[in-house]
This record gives C-alpha cells, sequence and structure tokens, in this order.
C-alpha cells in the first residue's frame, strides 16, 4: 500500500510560531515526514537601511532587530564600531552596559520561557514570566525613557548617565527574582506533563550542534562549553565571576534547565555589577567621536563646534573592516562592519543567532509529531525581526 | 396523565434555561478564577465587577456573520454543533438534582426521569458528544480541523473505556443502575462513595476531563498547536453552540461525579438544590485550575496514559471491589 501523506502549513499566521515563521510540514498521520522552514515575511532591510545612514544614527535599526533584547544589539553595534574607531570607553560604562546586557538576557529568557510554556500548554507560565519581565523593563524605562527600543548605548559611551533611581530598581529586582524563579521550577521543572512533552524532544547532538554552527543556549544545551562572554571577553566581562551553564542532552528540557540556570548566573553577574559601579564620565572624551556632554556644549565653544560637527555629517572612520561578536541572549550576535573611510558604513552585515539556529530546525523535527514541531520552534527561541533582518 | 406530562415539561424547561445560563456563567468563571489565578483581573466593565460579560458576549456572537467555508461539507457542517451539544443536555434526564418536594399541592421529584438504568445513559449519551467533533472536524474540509476531528475520536475511544470502568465500582456496592437509588445510599457523609471508591473516584475525575476534552486532555483544540483544531472554520452562533455544549458538558460531568461519589443533593441545614449547586461548581473550580496550571498532553502520551495506566487500573478497582463484595 501507498502511504500518503498530506501537507500542512505552519504559519506564517500561528499562534505558536512567534511571529511570522511558516513551516510546511510534511504529515503522515501526526508523524512529521518532512519540514521545510521558510522565512522573509518580516523582511524590513535593517542592514541595507543601516548602509545609507550615519554611523550613530543606525543604533536604532539595532533595536528593531531581536526587539526582545535590545541592549544586546545595542552593545554589539557599538562595540562593533568602537572597534573600528579604536575607542576605549571608561570602567563606568563597561559595567553599566555589562549590568544592561545581563538584565536583557533574563528579560530575553524570561519571554521565552513564558511563551515556550503556553506554546506546551501551561498557559498561566506566560503571565507569571511577563510580571517578572516587567521589572525589567521598568529598569529600561529610567535609563532611556523607552521600554523596548531603548536605544540607550552611543558610540563611546550611554547617552545619558545612569539614573538615581537606577540602583534602588535593580536591588529591588535582584531580591525578588530568586523567589519567582523557585515558582517557575514548582509549575514546570518536576512537572510530569513538562518533562514529557519536553525529555528528548527537538535533540540535537553536540557534533550536529557544532556542525549547524550553532551558538548560545542551543550549543551548550547539547554540552559544547563555548560562552563569547569567558572565551573573548568584551567589555569588560573578564572582571566578573560567574559559571556557563551547560546542558548534557541537547533536548529540550536540557536547554529549558539551562536557560534557568542562565538566569541565575546573570543575576550574579548584576549582583557583582551593581556593588562594584564604579564612578566617572558616562562617556569616553574623543573629541570629533564621541559627543560631548551637553553642559560643556552650553559653556564651551570647542564642544559646540564638535557637538553640531557630529550630529551633522558623523565621523569618518579609516578604511577597514571589523567583526565584534557578543553573547546575546538567543547565540552568538555578531557585527561586521566594513568601512571605506566615508562617514557611511559600505557594508554592515548581521551574524544573527535565531536564523542560524533556526536552520537546524528540519534537523530537530523530522520523524517526530506534529506537537513536537510546537516544542521544536520555542526551543531554538526566535525572534522573526533578528531572523529576516 | 396530563398532569405529569405538564410537570415534566416544565421541569425540562427550567432545568434548560438553568443550565444555558449555568453555561455561561461557567464562562464567567473561568474567566475571572485564570485571570486570579494569573495576576489578572478578568472581565470587568460589562455590569457591576463584569458580570453582564456572558450576555455581552452572546450578543456578539449571534450578530457575527454566519460564515461557511467554500469547500465545507454543507449538511455535516451545520449538523455538527447541535450533535456537540444535544448529547451534554440529555444527560441530565437522569441527574436527580433534589429531594422530592410539595409544590402547588404537587408532589414533585427532583428528577425529570428515574430512569432504572440512568447510570448506563449518562455514560450512552454522554459520549456521543464526540460525534459532533468528529463531524466537525471532518466536514470543516481544513487539515487542522481534520486533525483536530481524528485526536477528539482517538482520545474519546481510549478514554471511554477506562471511564466507563471507574464507575463500575459504585455500581458494584449500591448494587443499582438508578441514579436517584445511588445518591440515596449516600445518605450520611460516611457513605458518600468517595470514601468507599477512592481510586475510581480518582479514575473518574480523570477521564471525565478527557471526556470533556478539557486542559490537560484538550488535544482536539489545542490551539497552539492546530489552532483550535476542531472548530477553526465555525464562527458565530455555530462556533458558540461548540461552547455551549463543553461547557455544559462541563457541568454534566461535574453533576454525575457528585452523585456518584459526593452525596448528590445530599447535605446538612442548605436546601438540597444548593447543595448540589456548591458540588458542581467544586468540579467546575477543579477543571479551571488545572487549566490554569498544567501543560497539555502529547497525541501518543494521551494514548500511553490512557491504555496503559488508566485502564489497568480501572480494571484493577473493579476486580478489588468485586472480591471485597463477594467476600
Amino acid at each position: 500500500m501507498k502511504k500518503k501523506t498530506i501537507t500542512v502549513n505552519m504559519g506564517p499566521q500561528h499562534p505558536a510560531t512567534h511571529g511570522v515563521l511558516r513551516v510546511e510540514l510534511e504529515i503522515d498521520g501526526e508523524t512529521v515526514v518532512k519540514a521545510r522552514p521558510v522565512i522573509g515575511y518580516l523582511h524590513t532591510g535593517i542592514e541595507k537601511t543601516m548602509e545609507s545612514k550615519l554611523y550613530y544614527k543606525a543604533i536604532p535599526c539595532t533595536d528593531r532587530m531581536d526587539y526582545l533584547s535590545p541592549m544586546s544589539n545595542n552593545l554589539g553595534y557599538c562595540l562593533a564600531v568602537e572597534k573600528l574607531m579604536g575607542i576605549e570607553v571608561p570602567e563606568k560604562v563597561k559595567w553599566a552596559r555589562v549590568l544592561l546586557a545581563e538584565l536583557t538576557r533574563i528579560q530575553s529568557h524570561l519571554v521565552w520561557l513564558g511563551t515556550h510554556a503556553l506554546d506546551l500548554g501551561a498557559m498561566s507560565m506566560v503571565l507569571y514570566a511577563f510580571r517578572e519581565r516587567e521589572m525589567v523593563v521598568d529598569i529600561y524605562e529610567a535609563c532611556g525613557g523607552q521600554r523596548m527600543m531603548t536605544t540607550y548605548f552611543r558610540i563611546g559611551g550611554l547617552a545619558n548617565d545612569l539614573p538615581p533611581e537606577f540602583e534602588t530598581l535593580v536591588r529591588k529586582f535582584l531580591k525578588e527574582m530568586p523567589k519567582r524563579l523557585k515558582d517557575y521550577e514548582k509549575l514546570l521543572t518536576l512537572n510530569p506533563i513538562f518533562i514529557q512533552r519536553t525529555k528528548d524532544i527537538a535533540v540535537v547532538s553536540a557534533e550536529d550542534a557544532i556542525n549547524w554552527s550553532l551558538s548560545g543556549p542551543m550549543l551548550r544545551g547539547s554540552g559544547v562549553k563555548r560562552d563569547l562572554r569567558k572565551d573573548e571577553p568584551y567589555s569588560g566581562y573578564e572582571n566578573f565571576d560567574f559559571d556557563i551553564a551547560l546542558g548534557q542532552n541537547g533536548d529540550s528540557y536540557d536547554r529549558y534547565l539551562l536557560r534557568l540556570e542562565e538566569i541565575r548566573q546573570s543575576l550574579r553577574i548584576i549582583q557583582q555589577a551593581i556593588d562594584g559601579m564604579p564612578e566617572g564620565p558616562y562617556r569616553a572624551h574623543v573629541p570629533g567621536v564621541v559627543l560631548p556632554p551637553k553642559e560643556e556644549v552650553l559653556h564651551k565653544m570647542e564642544s559646540l563646534i564638535f557637538h553640531y560637527k557630529i550630529i551633522t555629517e558623523g565621523f569618518k572612520p579609516p578604511r577597514g573592516s571589523f567583526y565584534q561578536g557578543i553573547e546575546a541572549p538567543k547565540g552568538e550576535l555578531g557585527f561586521y562592519i566594513s568601512s571605506d573611510g566615508t562617514n557611511k558604513p559600505n557594508r554592515v552585515r548581521v551574524r544573527p543567532p535565531s536564523f542560524i539556529n533556526l536552520a537546524a530546525l528540519p534537523l530537530m523535527i523530522e520523524g517526530g509529531l506534529v506537537a513536537d514541531v510546537i516544542c521544536a520552534i520555542g526551543t531554538v527561541d526566535i525572534v522573526l525581526g533578528e531572523v529576516d533582518r | 396523565m396530563l398532569e405529569y406530562a405538564i410537570i415534566s415539561s416544565l421541569k425540562i424547561i427550567v432545568i434548560i434555561v438553568v443550565l444555558l445560563t449555568g453555561c455561561a456563567y461557567s464562562t464567567y468563571l473561568e474567566r475571572k478564577v485564570v485571570a486570579f489565578m494569573q495576576q489578572r483581573i478578568g472581565p470587568l466593565y460589562a455590569g457591576p465587577y463584569g458580570l453582564l460579560q456572558p450576555i455581552a458576549d452572546a450578543i456578539k456572537l449571534i450578530f457575527k456573520e454566519d460564515f461557511v467555508p467554500d469547500r465545507a461539507e454543507r449538511f455535516a457542517f451545520t449538523l455538527a454543533p447541535i450533535i456537540g451539544f444535544v448529547p451534554a443536555f440529555m444527560v441530565f434526564a437522569v441527574v436527580p438534582f433534589s429531594s422530592d418536594v410539595t409544590m402547588f399541592g404537587y408532589e414533585v421529584s427532583g428528577i425529570i426521569s428515574d430512569l432504572n438504568i440512568g447510570v448506563l445513559w449518562v455514560l450512552a449519551v454522554g459520549s456521543l458528544g464526540v460525534y459532533g467533533t468528529i463531524l466537525a472536524g471532518w466536514s470543516s474540509g481544513s487539515k487542522y480541523s481534520l486533525l483536530g476531528g481524528l485526536r477528539g475520536s482517538a482520545q474519546t475511544i481510549s478514554y471511554e473505556l477506562a471511564y466507563g470502568l471507574s464507575i463500575v465500582g459504585v455500581i458494584i456496592l449500591g448494587n443499582t443502575l438508578s441514579m436517584s437509588e445511588i445518591v440515596s445510599q449516600q445518605a450520611t457523609i460516611w457513605d458518600w462513595y468517595i470514601f468507599r471508591q477512592p481510586l475510581g473516584f480518582v479514575l473518574f475525575l480523570t477521564c471525565a476531563i478527557a471526556e470533556t476534552c478539557r486542559a490537560p486532555f484538550d488535544l482536539p483544540e489545542a490551539e497552539s498547536e492546530l489552532v483550535a483544531g476542531f472548530h477553526t472554520e465555525y464562527s458565530s452562533m455555530r462556533f458558540s453552540t461548540f461552547f455551549v455544549g463543553e461547557y455544559a458538558h462541563m457541568i454534566a460531568v461535574g453533576c454525575v461525579g457528585s452523585t456518584l461519589f459526593l452525596g448528590g443533593w445530599q447535605g446538612p441545614f442548605l436546601p438540597p438544590v444548593l447543595w448540589m449547586a456548591i458540588k458542581v461548581f467544586l468540579f467546575l473550580f477543579l477543571y479551571i485550575w488545572l487549566r490554569a496550571t498544567l501543560p497539555r498532553f502529547r497525541y501518543d502520551q494521551l494514548m500511553n496514559f490512557g491504555w496503559k495506566v488508566l485502564f489497568p487500573l480501572a480494571i484493577l478497582n473493579t476486580m478489588l471491589t468485586g472480591l471485597i463484595v463477594l467476600w
């Protein structure tokens, strides 16, 4: 007898594809025979847009790629341009950036946790996770005035100094979060249905993970120890004491435990950063490249001229190209910037973790059931804004 | 004879009206309870505390466009919601709601029809509702709906056996199939069958959730996988008919559960009808609580759980009860 399969389009409008991902599934009963992810429904041309902007004007574009971790994207881009220009930022900026990037990691993982649990049917989780995310978003709001598209980092520093209430807010979050994590564990970690749904599902072996150049929790979940924060420290990560969480089996459950552990490690880093936050300027002093502080602009002639020049015509980095990768919540986020000596980048290429991790989707779901597809899409932790750019 | 017919008809009308209101307010209850469990507030604006929300919802749904997809089988498509909805109501024919009362000089029994095979009626009629699911899934002409319908049928077949067997213990102990007799056997709280059939009760509860397709067994609809499953293509009143059917089914199962295991309408101080309502409310609350807490089973895991765990346990329970009664 010939087996008949039917083709189902999961997405682009589907509640569990986290945006506008479309997966063409060929199913035999409930078993997935073949899967093909189709992307491009959210293409916004961000890379191209960045090429037509002055260097500092491209920062808001980065927020809009992975809109769940804006600060990490800001950080990656700013570090790349700073590398290009050879700018050394003050200690305080480094510490503040690390702190905010780790808050971003927690925030991104919380959204992941909530939506993943929601996909699996545990619908309360999403509201609990968003309740905690709210605290992080409040900190963002205090810093940059924006809750999602923060655009808080600048080339050579921060948009403005950390607000006075910053420390109180962060300490409050540090106090609340561990308690809430325990609640999540009670709800999910030992829940037999949750374990059944995630254990041995969407397995990626260590070898496959490396061959598909996966990064972030997708790679570490398979037991490969690679974390740019440790391996190629940037922005002063070498000053912080933290462990890299590792999984063993490379299944969805391991990645869940790993992400919870990463939240704990991030809390450790934030604790160290807020305790040891150095005093100092919030922007590097590089005339002609980094905006001088506003008070100076109002009182000093040179500062006013530099301010005017930077705003209108930007700055011109030397010819050459640089790559800077950072450990974003979803994996290695890299910015490759090539400069032709003018005030706009010749090419900006982003290495998006979501896109590359998503490529391994067929590997994880073929042979599984339809319900596992949902679990696999969830466990990759994609943001379509970053996949399509 | 005429008197009997009139009283019965009146009882039917009263029960249907109460039930429809009950279904509407179960949605309100569900939304409020889940909201409080999720740190939200729930419906708030229609009437005081949002109490008119179910009515607002009903009006909205009635005025929506009744859309039938091109590829749907029109006849079955129209029939399916009705099939899903009627059996749930038919179960109430044999549920004793109250003791016999004297009203306006007439002796009125608290049950529409004291069928001597009441329990059998509940099982037979209650599981007919799944035809609605299957037909809806098949006739919609959509792949997601078809998958939902198939899941629904497989699930019902798997759980029907354990569901039936979980009740057998009570029947053996009570030596009757009549619902009202089972109630009268549980006069005091220590006679409640929940204490004599604890395993049977747990099995009944689990299977009942699967029967009503509620979380964590809500596979036929599974909104995050199948985009609402069998009723994806339904809109307007047809859609809400499914919903009314689902809630009526929940209330029916609550009624059957409290009748068989919790002493039915019996209880001290309060009027019998109120006791019945409280017990049914407990069942509903439990369902809502589970929905807010648990993730969803996967299709094959559900089957394994039904056939390899629940079914053997139900047989074991039946055998043990039989042995105890024999001794």
